[in-house]
């Protein structure tokens, strides 16, 4: 590859980048992996080097392997040290083998970039805008990004860019696109307003046209497409309007693709300032030559993608682009977040705006994003996830495809007369949103292309269909298409067939092998829109050409985790995605959970599979690394703490282990260096002479100084006795005495924690870095939060003894008791059934399946249940642990998958009698972490106030918040201090009253602006 | 209905549990007296094995049962390991989930010979404290002829930690008081923690009495429970493929199918103790009316899994000797005033 910089002076011959490597100072270098960069808070990234060529003095140079920066390697990518690795391998790298990859880590961050939507560039779209039709492309190349419009205007066509002030009348554009290539002498180097026009028309309008030696052809061609075609016929009928919404005029955008945006721009910007460094420099006389690859450093390279994979903010200049939130910290909450985070996509759409379109369903998502899987609230339907077999093209090359295509006969659109074009039979062939040429026998073209495309002769990514409206044949094989793979079917008979499908239980045919030998291809949207697709082998009718692999596919990685979806009602599969799933929830987060040091971790002592697993869950691997407990519950009523969701827990249960789950919170400190050759000290504990112990703040502390494993820390007390140099020490002065000043870094949370682990290293500056991880463990209690995969969240509100807890003729008894009314409303049917599955998959012993549009037939289960002596409904005779009588009614009792969320009462616990103060205002703090008050807000004030208490009011509002005791002048209602009021100089009519601090403040804050407030006072009782 | 008989029964209906009229007064509604309640109760033991016990009691009172089920659970004491002291622990356990591990694990040691511990924070003293040891260590296993195993049983020593490797440390005279197998975990095979290479354990365990109330681990049963003995009635004739059918409806056993004279295969009830009250009748309309289900009420079926502590039967002792002690000292509080 050759990399020409604009300064001819420079060139280069070739670019590589190498493995992921770390610096470790005196010019040793050695090789890294993820999981040490996370612990040592560094950037996993791999170096850039380049060859280059240049001139110094008078000859020319070549120079090998120099260093211009470093890049962020993806996890898992080619160059990751990860890929290809086995099982062994990755764990002696410390690296769980189920973790997906496809995440950055920068500065000991997970940092993931969300696959952005947008617009397809180099498409026509025609939509009805503010004058009336218009016909709108994004033309993007290399260099240029820019916007070209046609609409109609008082029945005139105009065309509008982005660099124009004023559109201009098309037929003025076409005449100018009728001027003849301009030769350069030596007298017209100065461009008159014409050459200008004639490049801007060449360059920028509709820059992705290609026009070759000033031959504007085609362009025009384009053009006359824009406004006759489409605009024309829009305006006559409505159904040539395109929809912006629709999945095939969208592009998602990957990680890779973003990077490398990034790169050129910082490329770019890279060699302009090496060019600017040499023309300044060069002209000066010097003793020793320029050489350039001294002003070739590397920070500014690896700062700017560093920059900008950490903050998300993705600034490029060039396109004058400018985007914040591309990157999000990767979420570790459990296995399956950080799964679901991979596969997120995120619309460049604004938030706030309020129109609907882009944020509902829309028909061709189907099964390339995850219907179910989308928040709530301003994001919702923004923010989406893949489906679980969406596969993003990457750009191919096109090449190949042309020729294939002036094969099947299509001509150059270059070399065939107007007459033709126009012809009711031919159709146009666009490439890419190009036009390719005309062709007579689109449905031969279209065939070819399929044939070599299953053959395996071109790209399986490729794409083409023929829109009969617009009479036109594209081809696609551009980036960032959503395809998806379905099985062939020729003649009413699908290609795969079962001596296939046996091959493949038997691990002799894979995924791959079902591609090359044509039974299965990729079809984008666009393309799938021209297939007859079956659901299922049985509606495969004579005009069938493919067949759905699997229809649970078309969920995404999430909601594939709720067993029986299909019986639910769709927004509480979507809850049940945002609470269960995705965010908030305790389990397990990988295999190297152990060895990492997250800021914070929830997980489960004892996790479980669930009972009843879906198809989903064996690929996404969520049955190895699970988060919840299969519980088994009783739906009936019990005592009156059950209201509203709430969960009666047996406390045998809890006694054996059940919701017991760890949280892992980590306390971080770095030892900085001074410039002035100081630098920040540990220290070992301090000794009580007294009885020559360490004092309690410092008890936990080792002898450097750093808290031991296996302590417990309470609050207040010291994790690392660190101290800072006070800066009065001089730069230069070589005194030894420098003062410091205590720094330690505590603990502070009112239950006490143990300390795992401690981790001292350097980080990439080289400084000392100390990561304390602690733990504690936590058995559930009253007011805990619990989720089953449906949704159906709800808090314990009682601990009740196993004697009190009903049980049946086996003596069994439930761990969890539900009550009924969280069933009607909600109508999660599939817990029902996930209920049954999962019971009589304990009789059998066995894993039942719940998965979407499948699973085992509740006639099935009933049937094992009775087999085993169950009956059938589910519903089991129980005896009162109370009374010890049986109950009046038969009880809905099994097992399902209960989650615990990490909201849990003991973050949240807070209350407070006296306690800290804001300085300004003396009333109590606000917040939990501040030891704050309970504010009595507007709403509770207006019931006082309503009601009459008044002297309830002055309790809570003064008395208790910020009473102050003031003095006022009588005479001249001013505040006094002391008795003594300063501006009648005397103290003869002052009194002493009460006031909330707020007030006293603002009658002094006005008195600072020179406004006097003046109290007048009454008596009391008068 | 032939149910109204002098039993007080619970009838199991398709959609709710109903109760008889007796014919006469019967033990659900008579008055307790001492008298009575020697007349009627009767306990015929049905098996006892494995630490494993089924007994019928007949003619109590459901309050009584209850009671004696609820003390069995939580107040009938025995001993756990209750304090574990953490010398090291380089396993991957935490320590806090590997204490709770061990004092999950059930201990062999007569609770009647200890007493309970008077102030949980001081040290145990031989009368209320049992004293074990858990010291291993995981290590690469050197033999050679397991060199070339991949296994990890093979490949190091100790890599498992069992119930066995905890050894008891006697306290004062209790060696003397004590037989070495009378003492330790009862089962030697459960997984305490998994380790490799270079982990080590070292922990002093302190078991002391107590009871369920406390802490599941101190209750000396898996499970105590009962079932009230169910019967069954065939109140119209069932024959060829439906008696099959009704057969099926029930657990093995309850229903048989016999020729009668006629040469008729009728369903009939051979044992209605082994149903399982799955009620599977009401799922065939044909059928639901051809049989009444209903339990006896004063008829328990008690079963008590104990732990292997004690003897089941020796728990239920104990669960007397407590109510009686309680009703001791309510009587004594109730004189006193």
């Amino acid at each position: 590859m050759a990399v020409f910089s604009e300064w001819s002076g420079l060139l280069y011959t070739n670019v590589h980048v190498g493995t992921p490597d770390v610096d470790e100072g005196f010019n040793i270098i050695k090789p890294t992996t993820p999981h040490e960069c996370r612990l040592r808070d560094m950037t996993y990234s791999a170096p850039i080097s380049v060859d280059i060529e240049y001139t110094r003095g008078s000859q020319r140079v070549a120079k090998t392997g120099l260093l211009i920066g470093r890049m962020p390697i993806m996890l898992r990518s080619s160059n990751c040290v990860l890929c290809n690795k086995s099982e062994y391998e990755l764990a002696k790298m410390n690296e769980c083998p189920l973790d997906p990859g496809g995440y950055f880590v920068v500065k000991g961050q997970e940092k993931v970039i969300l696959i952005q939507e947008q617009l397809s560039k180099n498409r026509m779209i025609v939509e009805v805008a503010k004058f009336g039709v218009q016909c709108q492309v994004t033309s993007s190349t290399h260099e240029k990004k820019s916007r070209t419009n046609v609409f109609v205007k008082s029945n005139k066509y105009y065309m509008g860019h982005n660099t124009f002030t004023d559109p201009i009348p098309v037929s003025i554009v076409f005449k100018a696109l009728n001027s003849q290539k301009r030769y350069v002498t030596a007298a017209s180097k100065i461009k008159s307003p014409t050459d200008e026009a004639r490049d801007l028309l060449a360059t920028t309008v509709l820059a992705h046209v290609p026009v070759i030696d000033y031959n504007f052809r085609q362009k025009a061609i384009y053009l006359g497409l824009m406004v006759v075609k489409r605009v024309i016929e829009a305006q006559a009928d409505k159904k040539f309007l395109d929809d912006r919404d629709y999945y095939g005029n969208k592009r998602l955008e990957l990680a890779g693709s973003l990077i490398s945006l990034m790169f050129e721009d910082v490329f770019k910007r890279f060699n302009w300032e090496l060019k600017a460094i040499a023309e300044k420099t060069i002209p000066k006389i010097r003793a020793t030559q320029f050489d350039v690859v001294k002003y070739m450093r590397s920070d500014l390279i690896t700062n700017c993608l560093v920059f900008a994979i950490s903050t998300g903010n993705w600034t490029i200049k060039r396109f004058r682009m400018e985007r914040m939130g591309v990157t999000q910290v990767l979420s570790r909450l459990s296995y399956i977040s950080a799964l679901g985070m991979m596969t997120r996509v995120n619309s460049q759409f604004e938030k706030t705006r309020k129109v609907s379109g882009p944020r509902s369903l829309q028909p061709s998502q189907w099964g390339m994003l995850c219907p179910s899987d989308t928040p709530e609230g301003e994001a919702c339907g923004l923010v989406k996830n893949l489906a679980l077999m969406t596969h993003i093209t990457t750009e191919v090359d096109d090449n190949p495809l042309i020729r294939l295509a002036i094969n099947s006969g299509v001509q150059d659109i270059n070399k065939v007369t107007s007459i033709y074009i126009h012809s009711p039979l031919a159709f146009m062939v666009f490439l890419n949103g190009n036009i390719l040429g005309i062709t007579k026998n689109y449905h031969m073209l279209i065939q070819v292309f399929r044939t070599m495309r299953r053959k395996g002769y071109i790209s399986g990514y490729v794409s083409i269909y023929p829109s009969y409206l617009h009479k036109c044949v594209y081809i696609s094989c551009d980036g960032g298409r959503l395809c998806r793979p379905y099985i062939i079917v020729e003649n009413g008979q699908p290609l795969v067939t079962k001596q296939h499908i046996f091959e493949l239980e038997k691990g002799i045919r894979g995924f791959e092998d079902f591609l090359n030998d044509g039974l299965i291809e990729f079809l984008d949207v666009n393309e799938e829109n021209d297939s007859n697709i079956a659901c299922y082998e049985k509606d495969i009718v004579y005009h069938t050409t493919h067949l759905e692999i699997a229809t649970f596919t078309i969920l995404g990685v999430c909601a594939g985790l709720v067993p029986y979806p299909h019986h639910n009602q769709s927004p509480e599969i979507l809850t049940s995605v945002l609470w269960g799933n995705r965010l908030w929830k305790c389990g397990t987060i990988g295999y190297n959970q152990k060895n990492r040091m997250d800021t914070l971790l929830y997980n489960l002592v004892y996790p479980q599979a669930p009972m009843v697993k879906t198809k989903s869950i064996e690929l996404t691997n969520f049955d190895k690394l699970p988060a919840g407990q299969n519980a088994t519950i009783a739906v009936m009523s019990y005592s009156g703490y059950d209201i509203e969701d709430a969960l009666i827990i047996n406390k045998a249960s809890i006694d054996r282990g059940f919701g017991r789950c760890l949280v892992y919170k980590n306390s971080k400190c770095v030892m900085k260096r001074y410039a002035n050759q100081t630098f920040d000290r540990i220290q070992g504990p301090l000794i009580d002479t007294t009885n020559n112990q360490p004092v309690w703040k410092h008890s936990c502390l080792d002898n450097d100084g750093i808290v031991a494993p296996g302590e417990l820390v309470e609050n207040r007390q010291v994790l690392v006795n660190k101290s800072v140099p006070t800066v009065s020490a001089v730069p230069g002065s070589t005194n030894t005495s420098v003062e410091y000043k205590d720094t330690p870094i505590s603990y502070r949370n009112n239950e006490p924690s143990y300390i795992e682990k401690v981790l001292i290293s350097t980080n990439e500056e080289d400084t000392t870095l100390i990561k304390i991880l602690l733990r504690q463990t936590r058995r559930p209690e009253i007011g805990d939060k619990f989720s089953s995969r449906h949704g159906q969240k709800g808090v314990i509100g009682l601990v009740v003894e196993q004697e009190d807890m009903p049980f049946n003729e086996y003596g069994i008894c439930p761990d969890i008791i539900m009550n009924p009314h969280g069933y009607p409303s909600r109508m999660t049917v599939g817990k029902l059934i996930e209920l049954l599955a999962g019971k009589a998959g304990l009789v059998e012993g066995k894993f039942h399946y719940g998965t979407a549009f499948g699973g085992s037939k509740v006639e099935d289960v009933s049937e094992e249940l009775v087999k085993h002596g169950f009956n059938y409904q589910g519903k089991d005779f129980f005896y009162s642990g109370i009374t010890g009588e049986p109950l009046e009614a038969y009880i809905y009792s099994g097992p399902v998958y209960y989650q615990k969320l990490k909201h849990m009462v003991q973050d949240k616990i807070h209350a407070r009698g006296r306690g800290p103060r804001a300085v300004l205002t003396r009333q109590p703090t606000e917040g939990r972490s501040r030891d704050g008050g309970l504010r009595l807000g507007e709403m509770e004030r207006d019931c006082l106030i309503g009601y009459g208490a008044s002297m309830m009011l002055v309790e809570r509002l003064m008395v208790s918040s910020d009473q102050c005791e003031v003095d006022v002048c009588n005479k001249c209602g001013r505040l006094g201090y002391c008795g003594w009021c300063n501006s009648c100089k005397s103290s003869g009519q002052v009194s002493s009253i009460t006031m909330p601090y707020a007030c006293k403040l603002l009658l002094t804050e006005l008195q600072a602006m020179n406004i006097t407030a003046r109290l007048t006072l009454n008596h009391y009782c008068e | 209905m032939e149910l109204n008989d002098e039993k007080p029964r619970v009838i199991l209906n398709e959609y709710k549990v109903t109760q008889n009229l007796p014919t006469g007064p019967t033990i659900l509604d008579e008055q307790f007296t001492i008298r009575n309640f020697k007349r009627k109760c009767r306990i015929v033991i049905v098996r006892n094995e494995n630490f494993e016990m089924e007994f019928d009691w007949i003619g109590i009172h459901p309050f009584l049962a209850n009671t004696f089920r609820r003390l069995m659970l939580s107040e009938v004491p025995s001993m756990a390991i209750d304090k574990v002291h953490i010398h090291n622990n380089t396993s991957i356990i935490q320590d806090e989930v590997l204490a709770h591990r061990l004092g999950l694990i059930p201990l062999k040691a007569d609770p009647t010979l200890f007493e309970y511990k008077s102030d949980a924070s001081a040290e145990g003293t031989e009368p209320d404290t049992l004293e074990f040891e858990l010291k291993i260590k995981c290590s690469y296993n050197k033999e050679t002829s397991k060199r070339d195993s991949s296994r990890a049983e093979d490949m190091y020593k100790n890599n498992n930690v069992y119930s066995k490797h905890i050894k008891w440390v006697p306290i004062g005279n209790q060696k003397e008081r004590f037989k070495d197998s009378d003492v330790g975990p009862i089962e030697p095979d459960i997984l305490i923690a998994k380790m490799r290479p270079g982990h080590e354990l070292d922990l002093k365990l302190f078991a002391v009495k107590s009871c369920g109330k406390d802490h599941a681990k101190f209750s000396p049963v898996a499970t105590a429970f009962y079932r009230l003995l169910p019967d069954i009635k065939i109140v119209r004739e069932v024959e060829g493929d439906d008696a099959y059918r009704l057969q099926k409806c029930f657990s093995p056993g309850v229903i048989g199918v016999r020729q009668d004279k006629n040469g008729k295969k009728v369903a009939v009830v051979n044992n209605a103790r082994y149903d399982t009250g799955s009620r599977n009748v009401y799922r065939y309309d044909d059928l639901k009316d051809a049989v009444v289900m209903s339990k006896i009420q004063d008829h328990f079926i008690f079963t008590i899994e104990s732990v292997g502590a004690m003897q089941p039967a020796d728990i239920f002792k104990e669960a007397v000797k407590l109510l009686r002690d309680k009703c001791a000292s309510l009587l004594e509080e109730l004189n006193s005033s």
